[in-house]
């Protein structure tokens, strides 16, 4: 455990909490900036589009993870939002816009339609939010079909190519920018995330999350400031549907689906609800999964001859998971990594009740 | 004119008369205490003064404003901080952080320029941190600033909620027992820092209390309640002798056959 | 008496509308129940409801064990509700106090569990369960009703009756509304808040048992059958969450605007007519029907 003595007021504000930990952070910059490197070694770069889709991911992550883990409001239907980015994206590019104001239009678009839409819930209680976004994320696929002059319906829509003063970004034919790309945005994200935290409507949000009744008091407008937090929740989805859709190459009425909106949901507390690195430790689980499972399966199939092949094996494992953690870690992967960086950093005084959380009941949450 | 104005508030759950038309007055600098038994009505005034209820009919002035115009989280921008009888804090966010959010009506910066940390936000971010470092340093609470709530024993959860309601630099403070679960030295702490609040920061303080040791040893005037209705006001002395509060207390005359009804 | 040919098939129209909504309502009924009593959200309903029609074809059909139909149905009841007793026991019970998005997503997670277990066991095909009556129905004035159709109503009726007076009239109903209203004051209070739950829970299994087994007894069921547990809550929120008739109010619009919508209305309508509806009454009449809204108590 560092001690830091706080000699002014920036030493609480700033980024990082002390110099080491900032050398750490621009480490892994560096590491994630000489990734492709590897695979330019190699002469293969499937893996790294791997990477570059879990990056997308940890996108819209980030966006769940601040309407869930900071304001404390649960959506099933954040896949919702990325097929609306990912939609206005094509159209826009499809209509001659750049890219550069195509994107980022998108995903505000798309924020401004999911809060329109949440709107008349926000006044009431999370699982009305559940609700209300459990039945959008159903009729998504429905209405893609029925806007097909925009969407292309079941027949599906390609995705154009980035274009970016000239330079041409396609997934297959160059992953290495589209991997610089995608690693930008996210980045740029995490900044602003970071930054929200640190001010005062980041603040307000956390405040919603953890007591409503006490936020009221203390003036914050409950509605406008959960209609802020899903705003930009839906816009950093809307953004990640659009990359999404470039990685992708081809969309349909089926890609952005339930089991995506829920996929999304489980991720993020998998990864630690209420911190930034979550979404994109859960990201990581989420694409590792399916690789560990494909593995497993031909493992299996040519060392004992067992051929294991039951629909829904991926989602059920991933729930089994998901239930270990809520049970033995509700902090997540973030968590447990909080607790053993601990116990390194205080060996051998660290102490098995050091995180532990005062047991509360269950207030009731019906406010209204 | 008074600082906040109470007149003929009447409230009803239901059938049920939680407040029955009571008027009162909260002077500019004084300490102005609530007692009476449970469910005498004592945190439903505060409610009503924050706006979480709405009365039957009266009315409720502060600062010449009339609050019954405003919604709930408006209140506070008039210079109003209260506390919690159940102490409600942020609890997965640390000390400091909780002080933070009691600043939210101080704050002039919107969504935008915080998402880019613009140089406004972070002067003004200086700004904030100045006057909770001096809540802190004043209730002392300077070992668990950086502590998360949800760890924190009892006692400083007390004191937190008082910071966080000191750090929004009210007029009026609202204190739903802030003695409650307290020990003996705590609850001297407490007495100190309420005296403190009103006379070196010149707040005024409005409070419920059963602990009529506290009561007597800051409130300049008291209003006892029961049953919804005003019994009497007065020093904490006179209040204490009135035959009809007494009564109230003892749970013998008329007024405690209808006292039970409501537990 | 006898109808016109169009009028019986609005009729019939009705009345097989009726019997889903029934199935609607009754699944419905289980989560308010839980909602009722322990403010969880289960989200894994309808895939309870869908193990449970499972379990009853495992005991009952031929290709299974091919026990007496009479016997299974009991026995499937019993196992669902200790099924659901374990699962609070097992797992809810451990995360006592954590947040309700926790218990949202605990719960779609055990769905996805449930869904692949049935699927592993019994297979993806669409089964019917095996009931002695099977084909049977009732006939009059060119009406032809299915005996199962009538069941499922009458069923559901007599359900709904008994849970109604279990929570107004008896101790142990009432001793739940109080540990859901304030489970700390009821703890204190001496309400074993914990058993309750789990009773809760177990009770709400039996109904989700019988619900499946009454769908499965008029018509195919299948694994992803247990999302139709999502139509039962749009029918919960149009009923008003916590309300036992507005669940079963919900469930019966539903059921009716299905079939309604797919006989009368263009193409593609029926399937998003349930959740439409439900939009519909968040944005209009948020606390559904038979709105019961509560203030927090400072």
């Amino acid at each position: 455990m560092r001690f830091v003595f706080k000699t002014s007021y920036d030493a609480d504000i700033s980024l990082f909490k002390h110099r080491a930990q900032a050398v750490w952070y621009s480490l892994l910059l560096l590491l994630v900036l000489a990734t492709p490197l590897y695979f330019v070694a190699i002469g293969d770069a499937y893996l790294l589009g791997e990477i570059t889709g879990i990056l997308i991911l940890a996108i819209a992550g980030m966006g769940l993870m601040l309407l869930t883990g900071h304001t404390g409001l649960p959506s099933l239907g954040h896949a919702t939002f990325m097929a609306f980015g990912c939609y206005l994206n094509i159209n826009f590019l499809n209509a001659g816009v750049p890219w550069l104001i195509a994107f980022p239009l998108s995903g505000l678009i798309a924020g401004a339609l999911g809060t329109m839409i949440a709107l008349p819930v926000l006044r009431l209680h999370g699982v009305y939010l559940a609700l209300a976004t459990l039945a959008m994320s159903i009729l998504t696929s429905d209405f893609v079909v029925i806007a097909e002059p925009w969407t292309g319906g079941i027949a599906g829509a390609a995705v154009p190519d980035i274009n970016i003063f000239g330079m041409e970004i396609n997934r297959y034919s160059t992953p290495y920018k589209f991997y610089y790309l995608v690693l930008f945005v996210a980045i740029l994200l995490v900044w602003f995330y970071r930054n929200l935290l640190r001010s005062p409507t980041g603040r307000s949000f956390t405040a919603v999350r953890d007591s409503e009744i006490s936020a009221r008091a203390m003036g914050i407008n409950l509605t406008r400031t959960k209609a802020m937090s899903f705003f930009l929740s839906a816009t950093a989805a809307g953004l990640a549907g659009a990359l999404f859709g470039h990685s992708a190459g081809y969309v349909t009425n089926e890609t952005f689906d339930l089991v995506m909106s829920i996929t999304l949901l489980l991720m993020i507390v998998i990864g630690g609800l209420g911190f930034i690195h979550g979404a994109f430790f859960g990201a990581i689980v989420v694409g590792i999964i399916p690789v560990a499972i494909a593995n497993g399966r031909t493992f299996l199939a040519t060392t004992f001859d067992v051929n294991i092949n039951v629909p829904g094996l991926e989602s059920a494992l991933f729930a089994f998971i998901l239930i270990c953690f809520i049970l033995f870690e509700p902090m997540g992967l973030y968590g447990r990594w909080l607790k053993i960086r601990t116990y390194f950093e205080l060996f051998p005084f660290y102490r098995k009740d050091m995180f532990k959380r005062q047991k509360s009941y269950l207030k009731t949450d019906r406010v209204q | 004119m008074s600082l906040l104005e109470i007149e003929n508030v009447t409230l009803r759950f239901g059938g049920l008369v939680a407040v029955d038309n009571v008027s009162l007055k909260v002077e500019q600098g004084e300490v102005f205490a609530l007692v009476g038994p449970n469910g005498a009505g004592k945190s439903t005034v505060f409610n009503l003064i924050s706006r979480f209820y709405d009365p039957a009919n009266g009315s409720i002035r502060f600062d010449g404003n009339d609050l019954l115009q405003h919604n709930a989280d408006q209140v506070p921008s008039f210079g109003i901080a209260r506390t919690f009888q159940n102490i409600e804090l942020f609890e997965q966010a640390t000390v400091l952080q909780n002080l933070l959010v009691g600043r939210h009506r101080h704050r002039q910066t919107g969504m935008l320029s915080n998402i880019l940390f613009a140089p406004k936000t972070y002067r003004e971010e200086l700004r904030h941190r100045e006057a909770v470092e001096e809540v802190i340093e004043f209730l002392n609470l300077q070992a668990y600033r950086d502590k998360m709530i949800g760890g924190l024993p009892y006692g400083v959860r007390k004191v937190v909620e008082l910071g966080r309601a000191l750090a929004s630099e009210p007029k009026l403070l609202l204190l739903d027992e802030p003695a409650s679960g307290l020990s003996v030295e705590e609850t001297q702490d407490m007495a100190f820092w309420i005296e403190d609040i009103q006379t070196q920061m010149g707040i005024s303080v409005m409070m419920v209390e059963h602990d009529m040791g506290l009561v007597s040893a800051v409130s300049g005037r008291v209003m006892a309640l029961s049953d919804g209705k005003e019994l009497a006001t007065g020093t904490a002395a006179e209040v204490q002798s009135d035959p009809a509060v007494i009564e109230a207390y003892l749970g013998t005359g008329e007024i405690s056959k209808t006292g039970t009804s409501r537990a | 008496m006898v109808f016109g040919r169009s009028t019986v098939d609005f009729l019939q129209l009705i009345i097989s509308g009726l019997a889903n909504g029934c199935v609607y309502g009754l699944i419905a009924l289980g989560f308010v129940l839980i909602y009722k009593a322990t403010e969880a959200v289960n989200f894994a309903q309808g895939d309870f409801m869908m193990l449970g029609a499972f379990v009853c074809i495992g005991f009952t059909n031929h290709e299974y064990m091919g026990l007496n139909f009479w016997l299974a149905v009991p026995l499937s009841i019993i196992v669902m509700g200790g099924l659901g007793y374990l699962f609070n026991w097992g797992i809810l019970r451990h995360m006592f106090g954590q947040s309700q998005t926790s218990i949202v997503i605990l719960t779609i997670a055990m769905g996805f569990i449930i869904r692949f277990f049935a699927g592993a066991t019994w297979s993806h095909e669409p089964t019917s369960l095996e009931t002695p009556f099977a084909g049977q129905d009732i006939r009059s004035g060119g009406l032809v009703l299915g005996i199962d159709e009538v069941l499922v109503v009458v069923v559901t009726a007599i359900l709904t009756l008994i849970f109604f007076l279990f929570f107004s009239r008896t101790r142990i109903g009432l001793a739940m509304q109080a540990a859901s209203q304030n489970q700390l004051a009821a703890y204190y209070m001496g309400i074993p808040v914990k058993r309750i739950h789990s009773l809760v829970w177990g009770l709400s299994g039996m109904v989700a048992a019988v619900a499946g087994i009454l769908f499965a007894s008029k018509g195919a069921i299948d694994p992803s059958t247990g999302l139709l547990g999502i139509k039962a809550f749009a029918a919960a929120a149009i009923g008003g969450f916590g309300s036992l008739p507005g669940a079963l109010l919900g469930g019966l619009i539903i059921g009716l605007v299905e079939p309604l919508a797919s006989r009368y209305g263009p193409p593609g309508v029926s399937q998003i007519a349930p959740y439409a509806i439900l939009l519909l009454i968040l944005i209009f009449r948020p606390g559904g029907i038979f709105s019961q809204t509560q203030r927090k108590k400072v």
